[in-house]
């Protein structure tokens, strides 16, 4: 009742209409947490258990040859789920290093097929299927090229598809890079047509993406203040480990994939343990690293640079990967900009500095296309992880009544919840 | 069966085999900006290091496994999931459910675990009985006594041995020495009870070939469709690693529980 009179009483200070000031049930107040956990089951917006989706494949560069170590890489793959009807397509596109497979992408196409859209999900450009099937350079990490291989596959896949499907207009969405990528996709629509996109929705982007991926790499040195040292890391991941076999026992059914140690972690949340904000940085730092490194050394092996492995040498299907991977698990993403991304880009194009490359592939180089452009909305958190106050400012600014910003997620911690899928899905509804 | 069995060993042979050839290279290497040699240090263990000391072997029989769910598991999984009513399929996961029991209960009592061993019993008696068979999981529904999960390789950690060498399985996959040891174990008293069951029930003969890989085959089949691995969906280009480290430390774990 307390509580009843307080939220009446802030009602009529702050001048809200009572249902305006119902207050947002997304309780996990500690963005760490909140990206980690995200959102209990029961506070999930409910979708389809189990839906009806096509795994689709393209021959982008039919003439590439896919080097041995690739092998179980033969076409890009994507998925689509449609309905009989004629109704609105959706493209979604995943965040960093994350593929259609991953559960956040599960998550929309399920809730967007459930709202009664075709839904067709795109793997990130960092992730490994795209870089060797569908990246032009095969170095991601340049939003601009990233985003005109995400046009090329979608019209590759919009042609494969079309005469199967009844679509009346399409939209487009992604979260974390991905919803970066949506604006420069959008903006890239502009110009080709192929598709006219009436809606696009920007989840949690990354407003500049150089510094995003600074912030997610320092995240590790919050367990190793002296710098990336295996040593460090191997002692503290045994500590985790250590904990999570005590609460082993309550998982139910533990998946030996990259949502495991999320998964792991839910659990001890659940048990009403706080962790330590260091070890829960720690561990999206370590998740960041784990897509981070996979990238860097698939774009490696592919343009044959020689940051890791040796330029020129044939890594054959079978052989053994770990040290390459002890490696590039000590490269961050700066230093793959620094050393791999920005000297590639400047080879190929004379006379781009770093700033230009790091402006270009930030939402600033395109800030005036997306004050001025309606059908573009952003959906994001007061407490996002990957942005600065001036970035959170500057998305603020920008999108003005276009913004809808909550309290608390941290970095896409709340991306199921009810309400903001609720938000999503009436935006592309009305 | 049997026939079929070795034909596919031997392309799973002959496809190894093929995997071994040496890459030819064209031009002469260049050293990386990050090199192995420098960035690796031998004296030191990583967190994602494991005694695998018959890895080259191993990644090829990954390869296969990867290749035989592909084109020979997986499809047989899709078929049988299409052709049967979700409540059958999930009628003969408690049916073998219920028979692996054995397991759960003579590897609780070998470590001394009595509670998941009265569990255990408590469970088979019950679904065997009121659930038909073993057909419906009255247990975990009424009695909220959920399955336990132990084995021989459990039992052999649980007495100090380690995992001995990583091992990756024909496809059955992950593993190690000790584990594949266990498994083994836990198959012949498995088979015994089995074939104790058939002779007893008058459902045929122990020895009744056809009836014994029908049995193995459903219960291959039912297996694969509960299990939601993939090969090479994790995305990562080290999945080899990634899944080798994550079996380790998901038996470690299963040791001490």
């Amino acid at each position: 009742m307390k509580r009843h009179v307080l939220v009446l009483i802030f009602a009529v200070i702050v001048g809200f209409s009572g249902t305006q000031a119902a207050a947002y049930d997304y309780k996990v107040d500690d963005p760490y947490a909140a990206t980690i956990v995200g959102t209990p089951d029961v506070l999930e917006w409910k979708v389809p258990e189990k839906i009806d989706y096509e795994l689709l494949g393209l021959k982008v560069f039919p003439d590439r040859p896919t080097p041995d170590v690739f092998w179980y890489q033969r076409e890009f793959l994507y998925t689509l789920s449609y309905q009989k009807q004629e109704a609105p397509l959706i493209f979604v596109i995943a965040g960093t290093g994350s593929s259609f497979y991953s559960s956040s992408m599960i998550f929309l196409q399920k809730a967007f097929w459930g709202a009664g859209f075709h839904v067709i999900c795109l793997s990130s450009p960092t992730q490994m299927n795209f870089i060797t099937m569908a990246s032009a350079t095969c170095v991601p990490g340049n939003i601009v090229e990233d985003s005109q291989d995400l046009y090329r596959v979608m019209n590759l896949a919009w042609q494969q598809v079309k005469n199967r499907i009844k679509v009346s207009e399409f939209y487009l969405t992604g979260y974390s890079l991905g919803g970066s990528q949506s604006a420069f996709v959008s903006k890239l629509d502009e110009e080709k047509r192929v598709f006219n996109f009436k809606k696009v929705c920007m989840i949690n982007p990354a407003v500049s993406l150089y510094t995003s991926a600074k912030i997610l790499d320092d995240m590790l040195l919050e367990i190793m203040p002296n710098g990336y040292s295996p040593e460090v890391f191997d002692r503290w991941f045994d500590e985790r480990i250590a904990k999570f076999g005590e609460i082993y026992r309550m998982m139910k059914h533990p998946q030996l994939d990259h949502d495991f140690l999320y998964d792991a972690y839910r659990v001890l949340h659940k048990k009403g343990q706080t962790p330590r904000k260091e070890n829960m940085a720690g561990m999206i730092g370590t998740v960041f690293r784990l897509a981070s490194s996979t990238m860097i050394f698939t774009a490696d092996v592919m343009a044959n640079y020689g940051l890791i492995v040796p330029k020129n040498r044939v890594l054959g299907s079978a052989d053994s990967l770990t040290d390459y991977f002890k490696v590039a698990n000590r490269i961050s993403f700066i230093d793959y900009f620094n050393d791999f991304l920005y000297p590639y880009s400047q080879s190929r194009n004379p006379g781009l500095t770093k700033e230009a490359l790091i402006e270009g592939t930030s939402l600033r180089s395109i800030e005036p296309y997306l004050r001025n452009t309606p059908k573009i909305i952003l959906m994001d958190n007061e407490d996002d992880l990957i942005l600065t106050p001036e970035d959170l400012s500057f998305l603020k600014d920008v999108f003005g009544a276009r913004a809808k910003i909550y309290p608390r997620g941290g970095h896409c911690g709340n991306m199921t919840f009810k309400d903001n899928v609720a938000h999503l899905i009436n935006f592309f509804k009305n | 069966m049997k026939r079929a069995l070795c034909l596919m060993l031997l392309t799973a042979f002959i496809f190894l085999a093929g995997c071994g050839t040496a890459p030819v290279r064209k031009e002469p290497e260049i050293p990386a900006k990050y090199p192995v040699s420098k960035y690796v240090k031998p004296d030191v263990t990583y967190a994602i290091d494991a005694y695998d000391p018959w890895e080259p072997m191993n990644r090829r029989i990954y390869i296969f496994n990867a290749i035989f769910d592909n084109f020979v598991f997986l499809p047989v999984v899709q078929a049988y999931e299409f052709v049967l009513p979700v409540l059958v399929q999930k009628g003969i996961t408690n049916f073998f459910n219920n028979l692996t029991e054995v397991t759960n209960l003579t590897n609780s009592l070998l470590q001394f675990k009595f509670v998941k061993a009265v569990n255990t019993f408590g469970r088979v008696a019950i679904n065997t009985t009121v659930g038909l068979g073993g057909l419906i999981d009255v247990a975990t529904i009424n009695d909220g006594i959920t399955r336990e999960d132990e084995d021989f390789g459990q039992t052999l950690g649980f007495y100090g041995l380690g995992p001995g060498p990583y091992l990756v399985l024909p496809i059955l996959g992950p593993s190690d020495l000790r584990d594949t040891t266990g498994l083994v174990v836990d198959s012949v008293v498995y088979s015994m009870m089995v074939g104790e069951l058939i002779d007893l029930t008058g459902l045929g003969s122990p020895e009744d070939d056809i009836l014994n890989y029908s049995l193995t085959a459903i219960y291959a089949i039912d297996k694969r469709s509960n299990e939601p691995f993939r090969y090479y969906k994790t995305g990562s280009a080290f999945e080899y690693d990634l899944i080798r480290k994550l079996f380790l430390i998901k038996r470690q774990f299963q040791i001490e529980n």
